[in-house]
């Protein structure tokens, strides 16, 4: 039983650690005013950048390169038209998502006339689990051994830096400069204008820091949870990113919390997958996975306690006339 | 202009700002002495916050410049005003409200990439700035949780903390108890004997004449004059205030009025912030006759509108319209009070009176487009709209004479015809009205004008808003005259003249109610 669990907990860090990554970029965008539904989008087209970008190069590390900069790309394509020309926040988000998830197909097709998918990638073109030191030779001490090689070791780097990020995110939004002006941009952009401070500016930087997480979430899923990109292959991840988010009150720490949640729901269902539960019989897969965002929705309806979002979200800044 | 030696702390020069048709500021000039109080007074709408807005680098002047200290300085942005020493506390505070007051102070000021240092620093500087001018403030308070005269405070901390020896208030005291608005003035004195400049933009005398040492009075976007306190009254500021413009003159019988069709009865409201807007209104309006408004716009006129056509609820009061009690507990809503025969055109048609991505014949039937004239058993019938509308816009001369026109596409004083047609014609017995003329050319104020007086002829009750008292003047033929969300005088039109009406705008004959006023807030 004891193992199970550890089981299903090292399935949940996997799975989560793309949610970490991305709910944090939401949390970035959106603590700064700018509301990120194309999460989905970029988290997509960084998955194919660095697929690509490892097939061609051989190097997971110059595919996380690609990424991110596909994925920046996308979020610079959404701040000019939210910032710079005050267009409507979700129209651009959803409008990334749908024109990356031709595009990487169309992409890939041209380029590798695989059906839509990338070369299958080996070695040193996927980022490969990383084995802690002494887990080996702790893997036989009860429990703590068990905690340790199983649960905490064996994971490749990307998904220790997805936790790392959580610590990261908590000191730059409210230790830093930077964290308090993106905070107040995000409340009340009159007066972060009025003290002197560029509110675009502040805006698109929380906009580059979202793409580049989303764009090591898109990696990591074609380099190194999977071998390769899939058509589709985000899955949601960036709406369940953004419901996390929502969940978690914007921020760092019951975001990680809300995501590793969802994580471990959907390592249940995985798990879950044709069990006959006594009494109940065969719960359908998907009853669990609609779970986490059932879970938001009660929330926003405020059942379990109050999500209360940055006050400026979604509106464009337009200095007002005297 | 001058040659004395010690340049001004701030000089404005030729300084002129227009928003698309609207000029806002023309050349205006202003030399401010280091360490003096000065006034900028003027009517809503004359141009003072812009010209502010301007200093503090929010707007760009189209023409003119600006020197502090006697040095020429280009303000482009906030950051700049700063940098020259200029602060500014905004009427609507630019406060975060879910940060702590610290958090609000440093601000775009942090010193440093981390916060850790600046906020330490910051809050010793912080203490000796309350102790130097009496700001006493709980740094750690969240700002939310502050009543507004602290959260006003924070501001001009915010000011101070980025070392501004020019601090520019606009409008302080709106929001303010008479308490809250007293400190103020204690802590302005504090910040003049500190060297500090202070400009105060305010609509209210009183504040001028007790707190100020030269006052620069403002109208429809020009300085018109510049006086020094001790030299000037409450009656000269006040003319200067409204100006002295060409008469309009209507053609009029004597009114004869009869049955009361309104009567409002104690009427007060209190808005959200828990300040009284209106205090304690009784009036009443007749059948056949016109009753004036006047007052300096801001004095609760809006908020009486509001009241009586049902679009805000009162807090205190009873309202006989139509054999029908309306109170606070049972209130109507705007519709409801349409039903009672109350027609309503409102202030601002813009955002309240048009839609104006609609076409002029949707737009003209606005408020009551649930009437069957209007609606077929599931679809609206639009023929029959339009051919009203086509119908209206001849008898009411609108130009162009087409119903599909937008109606932002129509001018001023064109919107504003569908707008009055529309509640005339729905033929009511109480109309409300709301600056009939603001923004409308001249030609077609006559016409408006005539219009109402028809009505009023046609034994309809008109209750008449307007910024504009020639306007008043020359429809009304009762003038009630608010100040400060009261009632302070009532007389016929035919013993109006302006100089009278100018005082009891600025509520020169009651000292002491004014006073008694104070005392029962506290």
């Amino acid at each position: 039983m004891f193992e199970t669990l550890i089981l299903m907990l090292d399935a949940t860090m996997r799975v989560s650690a793309p949610l970490i990554l991305a709910a944090l970029a939401g949390l970035y965008a959106e603590r700064s005013g700018i509301v990120d539904i194309g999460l989905e989008g970029k988290i997509l087209g960084s998955a194919f950048a660095a697929a690509a970008g490892a097939a061609v190069y051989g190097s997971a590390w110059i595919g996380l390169g690609f990424g991110v900069l596909a994925s920046v790309f996308l979020a610079m394509i959404h701040g000019f038209a939210c910032i710079t020309h005050r267009g409507d926040h979700i129209v651009s988000g959803v409008a990334i998502n749908t024109i990356v998830a031709g595009l990487t197909v169309t992409l890939s097709m041209n380029w590798f006339s695989m059906g839509g998918q990338t070369p299958t990638l080996s070695g040193d073109a996927r980022f490969l689990s990383v084995t802690l030191p002494f887990a080996d030779a702790l893997a036989d001490v009860p429990v703590i051994g068990l905690i340790y090689s199983e649960l905490l070791s064996g994971h490749n780097i990307l998904v220790y830096l997805a936790f790392l990020m959580v610590p990261a995110t908590y000191w730059a939004i409210y230790k830093t400069r930077f964290g308090l002006r993106l905070r107040a941009v995000g409340e009340n952009p009159h007066a972060v204008d009025t003290a002197g401070i560029s509110v675009a500016f502040v805006r698109y930087r929380a906009l580059i820091i979202c793409g580049i997480l989303c764009g090591i979430a898109g990696a990591y899923l074609s380099t190194a949870h999977n071998a390769g990109f899939l058509k589709d292959m985000s899955a949601g991840k960036g709406y369940m990113a953004l419901a996390a988010l929502i969940f978690g009150k914007w921020r760092p720490v019951p975001v990680l919390f809300a995501c590793l949640l969802f994580g471990f729901l959907d390592a249940l269902a995985i798990r879950m997958q044709g069990v006959e539960i006594a009494g109940i019989g065969e719960v359908p897969v998907q009853a669990i996975e609609v779970l986490p965002y059932v879970l938001t929705v009660l929330l926003l309806a405020g059942f379990i306690g109050k999500a209360v979002g940055p006050k400026a979200i979604g509106r464009p800044y337009v200095k007002e006339r005297a | 202009m001058t040659t004395d030696t010690t340049p001004y702390a701030i000089e404005l020069r030729d300084i002129s700002k227009r928003f698309g048709a609207v000029q806002a500021n023309k050349d205006i000039c202003l030399q401010v002495p280091a360490g003096t109080v000065h006034g900028i007074i003027g009517e809503n709408g004359a141009g003072k916050s812009t010209l502010m807005s301007i200093i503090y680098g929010f707007y760009e002047a189209d023409t003119g410049y600006i020197e502090v200290d006697g040095k020429r300085i280009d303000i482009h942005n906030s950051q700049d005003a700063i940098n020259a020493g200029i602060g500014m506390v905004h009427q609507h505070f630019m406060l975060v409200e879910n940060f702590s007051v610290l958090e609000n102070v440093i601000l775009g000021a942090e010193g440093g990439a981390l916060l850790k240092e600046g906020v330490e620093t910051a809050r010793v500087e912080l203490q000796r700035l309350a102790q130097e001018y009496s700001l006493d403030i709980d740094v750690d308070a969240i700002v939310e949780d502050l009543p507004v005269g602290l959260q006003q405070r924070v501001e001009i901390l915010k000011a101070l903390y980025r070392g501004a020896r020019i601090l520019i208030l606009d409008e302080p005291t709106g929001v303010l108890t008479p308490q809250e608005a007293d400190h103020l003035f204690r802590i302005l004195d504090a910040l003049k004997e500190q060297g500090v400049t202070v400009l105060l933009i305010t609509h209210k005398l009183r504040e001028i004449l007790a707190s100020t040492d030269n006052v620069s009075v403002m109208r429809q976007g020009q300085m018109v004059a510049h006086r020094e306190t001790a030299k000037t009254s409450k009656e000269e500021l006040a003319e200067l205030m409204v100006g002295k413009k060409v008469r309009l003159t209507v053609d009029k019988d004597e009114a004869t009025p009869s049955d009361v069709f309104l009567s409002a009865k104690n009427i007060s409201q209190y808005d959200k912030q828990g300040v009284k807007r209106l205090k304690n209104i009784n009036l009443e309006l007749r059948a056949g006759e016109i009753v004036g408004i006047a007052g300096v716009s801001g004095n609760g006129q809006s908020e009486l509108l509001n009241v009586l056509s049902g679009i805000e609820p009162m807090t205190e009061g009873e309202l006989h319209v139509a054999g029908q009690v309306i109170t606070a507990k049972a209130p109507k809503d705007a519709a409801q009070m349409r039903g009672l025969k109350m027609a309503h055109v409102p202030e601002d048609r813009h955002k309240m009176g048009l839609v104006t991505g609609f076409e002029a014949y949707e737009a003209a039937v606005l408020g009551y487009h649930n009437s069957s004239d209007y609606n077929g058993k599931v679809l609206m019938n639009r023929k029959v709209m339009i051919d009203e509308c086509n119908q209206r816009m001849a008898d009411w001369d609108v130009r162009p004479p087409n119903p599909h026109l937008k109606t932002a596409n129509f001018s001023g004083g064109n919107q504003q015809k569908i707008v009055i047609a529309r509640e005339v014609e729905q033929n009511p017995d109480i109309l409300l009205i709301g600056q009939p003329t603001r923004g409308v050319d001249i030609g077609a104020i006559e016409n408006i004008h005539e219009q109402i007086v028809k009505l009023r002829d046609s034994g309809k009750a008109i209750l008449l808003v307007s910024v504009e008292l020639d306007e008043i003047m020359a429809l009304s033929d009762r003038i009630i005259v608010m100040f400060d969300g009261a009632v302070v005088g009532e007389l016929d039109a035919k013993d109006a003249d302006e100089r009278t009406l100018g005082l009891m705008m600025a509520n020169a004959f009651n000292k002491e109610e004014q006073e008694n006023q104070k005392g029962e807030s506290a």
